[in-house]
């Protein structure tokens, strides 16, 4: 894609374009703005398409529709739902904490979205391009619990303190082996920047140039990751037959509603994470293979046949990397879906019994089988 | 210097009682179990009930005894046919009355029909209480098939009042025998569904095995019966210890675990519901003709004295115990309700476990809130 339109151009242009007629702190303020609400807008209609197809998902493998009542196929039934959330009243408990019990979603939710800020979503088309971006990741997304312990104490109520602590071990043990996964990726590619981290794929997706370690990593970090977003069959958190709804069990309304959102966020964040790290990201499909028949496949796969159309059409090619993207993105998010909707809970000694007894031990050793193919040079 | 370490001698801890129920989704009704909990470890369970008392025991001493039929479908509204088929049996017992076989047959299909049932929404409930949401609407499919079956030959879904003194209601329908094979046929195929989805789950086996165990002496001296006695060993099955309405007649075996824990019960209510499909085909291939009823005068009299009648619910064993004084009304009514029995478990195979464990507990148990209360 030599010759092709990159975002980097587009938004290159666009810079010299606001340069050419506004001062430079203006068009630093104009650009933070306006680049912080297309990342949370894309978010955000990432998660309506989230919850649309949790709910066809779930309705599927349980013998049911789904939604199909409002609009086409059931696709405006969340719109239905968020106005009813807005209007309904945000209860809160005689002897809440007040001030925490208002703060908890809220920060919960800015924690969130601050993970979405290294995310590289194509070429180029990334917030904020660091060169601490995977640790900024795993730094911010642990911060998560303290928003669920907020909660989880200020309601006054015991299923909902319970529910609290129990997250706050779960994250806290989890933390451990999704951290170690990213940094056996992180040895791998040499490099914490995301889009550093993609453009490495290039040649193969770290999960298949990686060898077996690098597929356990990635299986570790589904798991893991799976149990730091409190979904099932580790949502030990709000466990609904014991603690009725755990650490949201007195909120109502739209501050329900912003909890409600933040989990699909964490499953947004994750599953971004997880592609950029392991399945390449934005990257097209690459076999690494020295064929004839693979050679055209990449190459097709790399739209090198669009280099000799018109300028014009080559503009479609912008959207590639992003349809590999999102295309990912719901991948990871379709088989945490799958688990949640399959799987039994586990109880807490479990679920700390798996992360402390199994996935850690294995991520260390992983981690080290990694270290070594890095130095041997054993990786494609 | 003082030291600033705390050792953990020196934290203390305070129990703390949280109260499940009456309204929470894991005691699927209005049970009330005041929990005494240590952290996540449950220190003392006190369950409480009350909370759906309809006073049927009482009622029936106002009404007659056909009219009594129709209170005890409201016990257990999950095994309905069987709480008729119990009072059913206890007055052709005090008043002599003969039961033609037709109408002999036909109760053993439906009492093992909804055992079926019963069984089924246990499986999904059973399920739901461990964590997984998906088994309870499989559980649903399948048991929707058979309320439908209900629907066609008795009027009703849930509180059938079908099995009355001297017979049942009405003639099955010309085209149930053939309903009720295919029906057979598919949850056999169902089954495998099950066995997929959760009896080989490692996360269900986990959460199951060694947990909740209920011991053989502490199942006797609590009275427990049913699938929940039969999993610690003891053999309780009325139909085969005091077989009724021809079960002695029939080839079924009675399921017994010596596992004593949660997935022990779990694996003989699996088993139970294969041995009632298969007593079901038994009687399908030889439904015997005639008379579905004897015809009873209209003001039903038993003698003076005092009854008892049992029979197997689909939770174990269920009595009831008539005092007649000769008159047309029950002097006094009292039923031996299994889950009041099994529910005295839920204490001794709990404390020290983990409140999870509560969940699983008594959903194995089986616990049916109104059919404690009544």
């Amino acid at each position: 894609m030599i010759s092709m339109i990159q975002f980097s151009d587009v938004l290159a242009w666009i810079h010299q374009l606001l340069s050419s007629c506004m001062a430079p702190w203006l068009v630093f303020i104009i650009e933070l703005v306006v680049a912080s609400v297309a990342a949370v807008v894309a978010l955000l209609v990432c998660v309506i398409i989230m919850v649309y197809m949790e709910r066809k998902v779930a309705g599927h493998m349980q013998l049911r529709h789904g939604p199909n009542r409002v609009g086409w196929h059931g696709v405006c039934q969340l719109f239905a739902d968020i106005i009813k959330l807005l209007l309904k009243e945000c209860f809160t408990p005689t002897r809440a904490d007040k001030l925490l019990f208002v703060v908890a979603p809220v920060l919960s939710l800015c924690v969130s979205l601050l993970a979405l800020a290294p995310i590289s979503w194509g070429p180029g088309l990334v917030l904020w391009n660091t060169n601490i971006g995977v640790l900024f990741v795993t730094a911010i997304s642990s911060m998560g619990v303290i928003g669920i312990l907020m909660a989880g104490w200020s309601s006054n109520n015991k299923y909902a303190l319970m529910g609290a602590m129990r997250s706050g071990a779960q994250i806290v043990s989890y933390e451990l082996s999704a951290g170690l996964s990213i940094v056996a990726i992180v040895a791998l590619a040499g490099t914490l920047n995301t889009g550093g981290i993609i453009e490495s794929q290039a040649n193969g997706w770290w999960i298949l140039k990686g060898h077996l370690p690098a597929f356990f990593a990635f299986i570790i970090y589904i798991i893991a990751s799976t149990a730091e977003c409190n979904r099932a069959p580790f949502d030990l958190a709000e466990a609904e037959s014991e603690l009725t709804a755990g650490y949201h069990t007195e909120y109502s309304g739209m501050q329900f509603g912003i909890f409600y959102l933040n989990e699909y966020i964490n499953m947004g964040v994750v599953s971004m994470v997880a592609s950029t790290l392991f399945l390449g990201g934005w990257q097209p499909f690459y076999l690494p293979f020295d064929f004839a028949w693979a050679h055209t496949f990449n190459d097709i796969m790399a739209l090198k046949f669009m280099e000799t159309w018109p300028a014009w059409i080559s503009w479609v090619s912008l959207a590639w990397p992003l349809v590999w993207f999102f295309g990912k993105l719901f991948l990871i998010i379709f088989f945490m879906m799958w688990f949640r909707w399959t799987f039994p809970r586990l109880r807490i000694d479990q679920l700390l019994k798996l992360e402390w007894k199994y996935l850690l031990p294995l991520s260390i050793v992983n981690l080290v089988i990694i270290a070594l193919l890095v130095v041997l040079g054993l990786h494609f | 210097m003082e030291n600033p370490i705390v050792t953990p001698s020196e934290l203390k801890t305070e129990e703390f009682v949280v109260n499940i129920g009456p309204q929470h989704p894991a005691t699927h009704g209005v049970l009330r179990v005041e929990a005494t909990l240590d952290g996540e470890i449950i220190k003392d369970v006190l369950p409480h009930l009350g909370y759906i008392h309809r006073g049927i025991e009482k009622m029936t001493e106002s009404l007659g005894y056909k009219q009594s039929i129709f209170l005890t479908s409201r016990m257990d509204y999950l095994s309905a046919h069987i709480n008729n088929h119990l009072c059913a049996l206890a007055i052709e017992k005090a008043a002599q009355i003969e039961v033609p076989a037709r109408a002999k047959a036909i109760r053993i299909i439906m009492d093992e029909l909804q055992r079926l049932t019963s069984h089924e929404l246990w499986w999904g409930s059973c399920a739901m209480d461990i964590g997984a949401v998906t088994p309870f609407f499989l559980a649903f499919r399948d048991r929707e098939r058979i309320l439908e079956l209900f629907e066609q030959n008795t009027g009703n879904r849930l509180t059938m009042s079908y099995i009355i003194p001297g017979g049942v209601m009405n003639d099955i329908r010309p085209d149930f025998v053939p309903k009720l094979k295919e029906l057979i046929k598919s949850i056999k195929d169902y089954r495998k569904e099950y066995d997929q989805l959760i009896t080989g789950n490692f996360i269900f086996q986990h959460r199951t095995q060694g947990i909740g165990i209920l011991s053989k002496e502490q199942a006797i001296s609590l009275g427990c019966t049913g699938p929940t006695a039969r999993a610690s060993g003891l053999s309780c099955d009325i139909r085969k210890l005091y077989p009724y309405d021809g079960y002695e007649k029939l080839d079924f075996k009675e399921v017994i675990d010596y596992g004593c824990d949660n997935w022990a019960r779990y694996v003989v209510r699996m088993e139970e519901m294969n041995q009632s499909i298969h007593i079901i085909e038994q009687l399908l291939d030889n439904m015997p003709t005639g008379e579905y009823r004897t015809k009873l005068k209209g003001v039903l009299k038993l003698p003076a004295g005092e009854y008892y009648q049992r029979v197997e619910s689909a939770r174990g064993e269920l009595g009831v115990y008539i005092v007649s004084d000769g008159g047309a009304k029950p002097y006094r009514m009292k039923f031996r309700t299994p889950c009041y029995s099994n529910l005295g478990a839920v204490k001794p195979i709990s404390v020290g476990m983990k409140i999870a464990d509560l969940m699983a507990n008594m959903a194995t148990i089986d616990l049916v809130i109104p059919d404690m209360d009544r």
